[in-house]
């Protein structure tokens, strides 16, 4: 189906009787070229753009649960391209580019909105530092805006200038940046891909991943075992147990980050504001919430949910550098759980397994990387070799010496 | 909310500690081969279920505290100094 001002107006007028399920409940067959584990932003992605630019639709994507549930569900639906390590940034610039005409491609609206996204810095190392990173974005073709404090009041008036511990000395903006509608994401991808006939199988969870002869078989899941040239894992969190089954260890620690909305105010903050120093970061969403969060809690974990100390730290944060939200209620919590890897940066990549493709240790970059990841996952699948843009995204970089730490924290995921 | 059980002070909130990871790794004889370190640094269990891990008491005794937890429920099972072997529960939580 096809979305348009005139159908939104003819269902209005007919009762909204009209509107069909958006794709399909298919009954898995026993046999697919490519299987997918995971029906979240990146699964769904990647079968979209397996069947739009490599022509690949037999294709089924397998979803434990009920696709989007998982963490395409759990951000704070940022996205921005604001990275400063090459292959960092020239990915995540071909994710913005992606946003930046995804409504027209996948006929749905994703909600993009290019609000800007600006980091606070409080001091002159921190502000070379900033002026460091845009430089090598607007090398890369990126934007990328150093403000002035005069200038950052004029994008954002609310914030406390003159905190005592953190005096805001300017921002690192980059325009393009901003927000989009998470869960659509999952829905217009879902769509997309269904609509040129890939399966979507959701409540199958992969149970064991079968190797023969040092190639990926097929997957044993709670709706039976389905033969499979290529199989690809994109499943976040749970990253670690999956590549396990087919005898892989990898540089990852599963942990939980939380975010949080407020009750719905008026427009206070038409932008996104992160404050790094105080593990602080803060957007309002069209319906008016406070969408806010901070860093890990800090412990292994795969529980979906956080502990008292990180939502204090964080409401701490907030209170900080935007005193005047002290009296905003809370409305809700969640967490979710991040595939940490030892130096920040993700993987897109062969394995050392025939047909077994990994896609994961998306750490707090994984939203907005939905379209590059599932455009560079199908580039890898269809062709057995990485594109360039994920060339450098490999398991093997930590044994070579190559890692991409952006952060510079080294190989401490719980304080990435 | 995580209580743990420092052997020298009791119990104590979770707010007192920070996390120091995975307990399991052990460091290689200084002529290992480099394979030996690299998975020492970098490849981790990263269980669904009991974890043994440390936890640095940096708010009260700063002692380095073993723990025996489970990352799907985030129970405790035991607390023990570093010289402890602490006994993984039979079940393993998935």
């Amino acid at each position: 189906m096809q979305y348009s001002a005139l159908s939104i107006l003819w269902q209005g007028l007919t009762g909204n009787t009209g509107w069909k399920p958006m794709w399909r409940d298919p009954e898995p067959r026993n046999e697919y070229d490519i299987i997918l584990i995971g029906g979240g932003g990146h699964g769904l992605s990647t079968a979209y753009y397996l069947a739009r630019e490599h022509g690949l639709t037999n294709v089924a994507v397998l979803e434990k649960g009920w696709i989007g549930s998982g963490n395409v569900g759990r951000n704070t639906t940022i996205i921005r391209s604001n990275y400063m390590l090459a292959p960092n940034t020239h990915f995540y610039e071909k994710s913005m580019k992606l946003w930046e005409g995804l409504e027209q491609d996948l006929n749905f609206n994703t909600m993009v909105s290019q609000r800007g996204v600006i980091n606070l810095f409080h001091s002159d190392p921190q502000r070379d530092a900033f002026a460091r990173r845009g430089n090598a974005m607007r090398l890369a073709g990126i934007d990328a805006e150093l403000l002035d404090p005069d200038q950052l009041r004029e994008w954002v008036p609310i914030l406390d200038f003159e905190n005592a511990r953190f005096p805001i000395r300017g921002g690192l903006l980059q325009r393009r940046g901003g927000t989009a509608r998470h869960d659509a994401v999952a829905w217009g991808y879902a769509r997309g891909a269904d609509s040129r006939g890939v399966d979507i199988v959701q409540n199958c969870e992969v149970l064991d991943i079968r190797v023969e002869g040092g190639r990926a078989v097929g997957v044993d899941t709670t709706r039976g075992y389905f033969k499979a040239k290529k199989i690809g894992i994109a499943v976040a969190g749970n990253t670690s147990r999956l590549a396990r089954m087919a005898g892989i260890e990898l540089p990852v620690e599963s942990h939980v980050l939380q975010a949080f909305v407020s009750e719905g105010i008026k427009p206070l903050i038409d932008t996104v504001v992160t404050f790094g120093a105080g593990h602080f970061y803060i957007s309002q969403s069209d319906k008016g919430g406070l969408v806010f969060g901070g860093d890990l809690d800090g412990y292994n974990s795969y529980a979906q949910r956080g502990n008292l100390p990180m939502m204090e730290h964080v409401m701490a944060g907030g209170m900080a550098i935007m005193p005047a939200i002290g009296r905003v209620r809370m409305l809700r919590h969640w967490g979710g759980i991040m595939d940490m890897s030892f130096d920040g940066s993700p993987f897109i990549c062969r394995t050392g397994i025939d047909g077994l493709y990994l896609n994961g240790g998306w750490c707090y970059g994984g939203f907005k990387a939905t379209p590059a990841s599932g455009w560079c996952f199908a580039h890898t699948i269809a062709r057995d070799e990485p594109h360039p843009l994920n060339a450098a995204f490999t398991i093997d970089r930590f044994e070579k010496g190559r890692m991409l730490d952006e952060k510079g924290v080294g190989p401490y995921p719980w304080i990435q | 909310m995580h209580r743990i059980d420092c052997p020298w002070c009791g119990v104590r909130d979770e707010a007192e500690f920070q996390y120091q990871g995975d307990a399991t790794v052990k460091r290689p004889a200084p002529d290992a081969p480099a394979e030996a370190f690299f998975r020492y640094v970098y490849i981790r269990e990263n269980p669904r279920g009991w974890h043994t891990e440390w936890w640095h008491h940096i708010g009260g005794c700063r002692q380095w505290i073993k723990v025996v937890r489970n990352t799907l429920t985030h129970e405790i099972a035991s607390c023990g100094s570093p010289q402890d072997d602490l006994e993984i529960p039979g079940e393993d939580g998935g």
